[in-house]
């Protein structure tokens, strides 16, 4: 049952001056999920795309069953069995094509294929595909109109229809809810039972606990632990890939009663129950919740590019309505957004200038940029909050994601903010980076009311003075980050209740 | 090691040393090439592409495209005349009319991109078509000229004031008598502005960060809209100031000249990412862009190239410039990336 599917020994690779892998051995076995981490620079993006092909290696053996395995492109590593579903979900599907046509992309760039496509033939044969790997939707409709979940499981079933010896899947759940993770989770386990070796790339532990049977830590170019057996020793896996133990961060709540931000009858959503919250000041909330609890609502309406269905918002005790982020940012209510890549990142940027890009008339005489005055102002930052770069002059795009995601919150921590909204802080960072921003953002809450949304308990409790729980739009939950009754919390966030 | 450092050099700095070698060249082989005449000459017959490719470069930096730059040119010219010379008005309400038109064209360029949601390769290219015909409206399809007749029977009587033609045909001193003209200091002008409006002040800052990453510009509080409007209606009045120049060179209302525009300026802005390795539309690049197919026309029309093959000229380098930025550029980024 588990004879070794792909065996890579000793493989370097290095880009400039940079080593990134430094003799990296390690084997996948058929019908088992081998999870791979590493914290952010680790390498596991490298070593993924070296066994995609994307990359060549410097030195170093790479083998599929007996036979070398040196795949030149992308392609190459296909047509030897080995598939790789990456984190952007929209570079395996198409998104103007229908899910037929999607499923069955392979069939049109096969050598040979008939120049008129027929169908409703494809439509058939796909949807006996879709049939075989669980998924329900009509394959007449267009991609575009598909959720994220099931975009990620066409990629995958598209994948599968080669009948692959690997599957790599890089950090698949980052976007996706709890019950869409489900389903993906339950697609991987029929594939491990029909014998595919899985290479599964993630930070969360949740996902890790419920689907791997092996684990590789990464750690500087280098593999730094394997867990196998029936007992995964998870946190000994954390501790290989951070070198040092995972501790609890501890968190004395403070309790104030100044308020800053004061929510009265807000209802997110048309037909949405309404809520009342209060922001103290030096108070830092949790709003946590799944996906499609009303998070994002929550973040978007204090922000002020969504109309709240009814309800007011007090900033200071003076009525706010805002009706633009630069309203917002006029009235002192900052933003960090999720999804830096597309919501916050300036690519063609360094560092300086995408950190101060909301103050750049702060740095300004008459229009013209002060560069001295913005370089101090962001060097300092850069020192505290421990951007780990050359110079602020660095391109953006040169820095890891925690390093980036550092930049995107200090950006708002350059200027006094009465309310600072963080929208999944910690989304695609490593831990070691999180504790950075979680402790910088403790630190500096003295004078502002400050509101993370997260989605993870585990942020929330490492974070928060208070934790509020969201369920369909409505608030079911407020605890003070204090003895925290688990379950109850947890219990608050499905939506079921608490016995 | 060694490789990566010559193409990030090559990157940098191939451009520039391309065009400084072309003008050696060119000063050995063909007589006359090194003097200040042949120079200005050179800046001459690129000043007004070089205008209409510095707004278009700004429409380019919020990740836009105005197609209609050439037709807002020629609608200057052709308005212009029709002032002076139909409806008899002295040269400053000339220039003023067009550079209102100019303006207002960009503004209806940007409000159709930003409010109707057209897609700015569509919007400019119906606007184009558009002023295209409406230029030849007034006059029906008529070049305007002294002594035209009109439309009731009558004849045009007013003419090009001499203080609109001094702005196409007087030549400052500087070192040699009458050298400079004037399109090639309003050119300069134009470009120092741009220039400086782009790399060094806030506007410039955030209209190229809305050209990188629009969602999180307007995330910071950035007006996108504004901001994207204001590239149009800069480009639709640098068009327009091309045209009066042009009108004021020819003397006038020619209906067929400014056929080239378009394509001559777009081709210098593109041909501006390679400058410096740029990789992105910027002021400085445009003007290197123009005054190197400025140099390379006015060197192979000294060693007798036929004028016929000038278009093939400049599409080849275009083609090169594009080559060197996107192939050589992304090769350096990949690079990068660890």
């Amino acid at each position: 049952m588990t004879s070794t599917v792909l065996t890579i020994e000793g493989v370097c690779k290095s880009f400039g001056r940079n080593e990134v892998l430094k003799g990296i051995d390690l084997t996948l076995n058929a019908g088992t999920v081998t999870v791979l981490m590493g914290a952010n620079g680790a390498g596991k993006s490298t070593l993924v795309k070296a066994i995609c092909g994307i990359h060549s290696v410097d030195s170093g053996n790479m083998q599929i069953g007996d036979a070398p395995y040196a795949p030149a492109t992308a392609a190459d590593a296909l047509s030897l069995g080995v598939v790789a579903v990456h984190q952007s979900i929209d570079d395996g599907v198409i998104p103007d094509l229908d899910v037929a046509t999607n499923l069955m992309l392979d069939q049109l760039t096969k050598p040979g294929a008939k120049t008129f496509v027929r169908d409703r033939m494809m439509r058939e044969q796909a949807t006996e595909v879709a049939k075989s790997m669980g998924l329900k939707m009509d394959v007449r409709m267009r991609v575009s109109d598909l959720g994220v979940a099931d975009r990620q499981m066409i990629a995958i079933a598209r994948a599968m229809a080669r009948s692959p010896k690997v599957l790599v899947l890089d950090e698949p759940t980052s976007s996706l809810s709890a019950s869409e993770a489900d389903r993906l989770f339950a697609l991987i386990d029929r594939l491990r039972d029909q014998g595919v070796a899985v290479l599964y790339i993630s930070h969360r532990m949740s996902d890790i606990r419920r689907i791997a049977n092996r684990i590789i830590s990464m750690r500087d170019g280098q593999v730094s632990g394997v867990f196998e057996q029936d007992n995964l020793d998870y946190e000994g896996a954390v501790t290989a890939m951070l070198g040092h133990k995972m501790t609890e961060v501890n968190i004395v709540p403070k309790i104030s009663y100044a308020p800053v931000l004061e929510i009265e009858n807000l209802s997110l959503k048309k037909n949405w129950p309404a809520f009342n919250l209060t922001a103290n000041e030096g108070e830092v909330i949790a709003v946590t919740g799944l996906l499609g609890s009303g998070k994002s609502q929550m973040a978007d309406i204090i922000f002020g590019l969504r109309k709240p269905a009814s309800g007011t918002m007090k900033i200071d005790g003076r009525l706010y309505t805002p009706s633009s982020a630069s309203d917002a940012i006029a009235s002192g209510v900052f933003m960090s957004p999720k999804d830096r890549g597309n919501n916050a990142v300036v690519g063609a940027f360094n560092i300086s200038d995408n950190m101060s890009l909301p103050f750049l008339r702060a740095f300004s005489n008459f229009s013209f940029i002060s560069g001295r005055r913005q370089r101090r102002a962001t060097t300092e930052m850069i020192s505290q909050i421990g951007v780990v770069c050359q110079s602020e002059d660095d391109s953006i795009g040169t820095l890891s994601g925690g390093n980036q995601q550092k930049v995107m919150i200090g950006r708002w921590l350059l200027k006094p903010s009465r309310v600072l909204l963080l929208d999944e802080p910690f989304q695609g960072v490593d831990i070691g980076a999180r504790r950075d921003i979680g402790r910088h953002i403790r630190d500096t809450a003295g004078n502002r009311a400050t509101i993370v949304f997260v989605a993870e308990i585990d942020e929330a409790i490492e974070i928060a003075d208070r934790i509020i729980v969201l369920n369909e739009g409505n608030l079911v939950g407020e605890h003070t980050n204090e003895n925290l009754n688990l379950g109850a919390l947890v219990a608050q966030i499905t939506g079921e209740k608490a016995a | 090691m060694r490789n990566e450092d010559l193409r990030s050099f090559a990157i940098r700095y191939g451009f520039i040393i391309l065009l400084v070698g072309l003008s050696v060249y060119f000063s050995l082989e063909a007589s006359g090439f090194f003097s200040a005449r042949s120079a200005v000459f050179v800046f001459q017959s690129v000043a007004i592409t070089g205008i209409l490719a510095l707004g278009v470069t700004c429409t380019l930096v919020v990740d836009g495209f105005d197609l209609s730059i050439g037709s807002v040119a020629t609608s200057a010219l052709m308005l212009s005349a029709y002032s002076m010379v139909v409806l008899e008005q002295p040269a400053y309400v000339a220039v003023l009319l067009c550079l209102a038109m100019g303006a207002f064209v960009g503004l209806v360029n940007g409000l159709l991109i930003v409010k109707m949601k057209v897609p700015d390769l569509l919007a400019t290219l119906g606007m184009m078509f558009l002023l295209i015909g409406l230029q030849r409206i007034p006059t029906q399809g008529n070049s305007i000229a002294t002594g035209m007749s009109l439309g009731d029977g009558s004849t045009a009587e007013g003419t090009f004031s001499a203080a609109f033609l001094w702005l196409g045909r007087h030549r400052f001193d500087l070192v040699l008598e009458r050298l400079v003209p004037v399109p090639v200091v309003i050119f300069l002008l134009v470009a120092l502005a741009v220039w400086i409006f782009l790399e060094y002040t806030r506007h410039g800052r955030l209209m190229y960060a809305i050209g990188s990453n629009q969602r999180a510009a307007e995330l910071v509080g950035a007006n996108v809209q504004r901001y994207k409007i204001m590239a149009y209606v800069i480009s639709g009045v640098t068009a327009s100031i091309g045209g009066i120049l042009l009108a004021a060179r020819l003397g006038r209302g020619d209906i067929a000249s400014g056929n080239n525009l378009l394509l001559d300026s777009v081709a210098a802005a593109l041909i501006g990412f390679a400058v410096l390795g740029a990789a992105r539309p910027n002021a400085f690049g445009t003007a290197m862009g123009a005054l190197f197919v400025g140099i390379l026309l006015q060197g192979m029309t000294m060693m007798n190239a036929p004028y016929y093959t000038q278009d093939f000229v400049k599409g080849a380098v275009l083609v090169c410039a594009l080559v060197f930025t996107f192939y050589l550029s992304s090769k350096s980024s990949a690079a990068r990336k660890v």
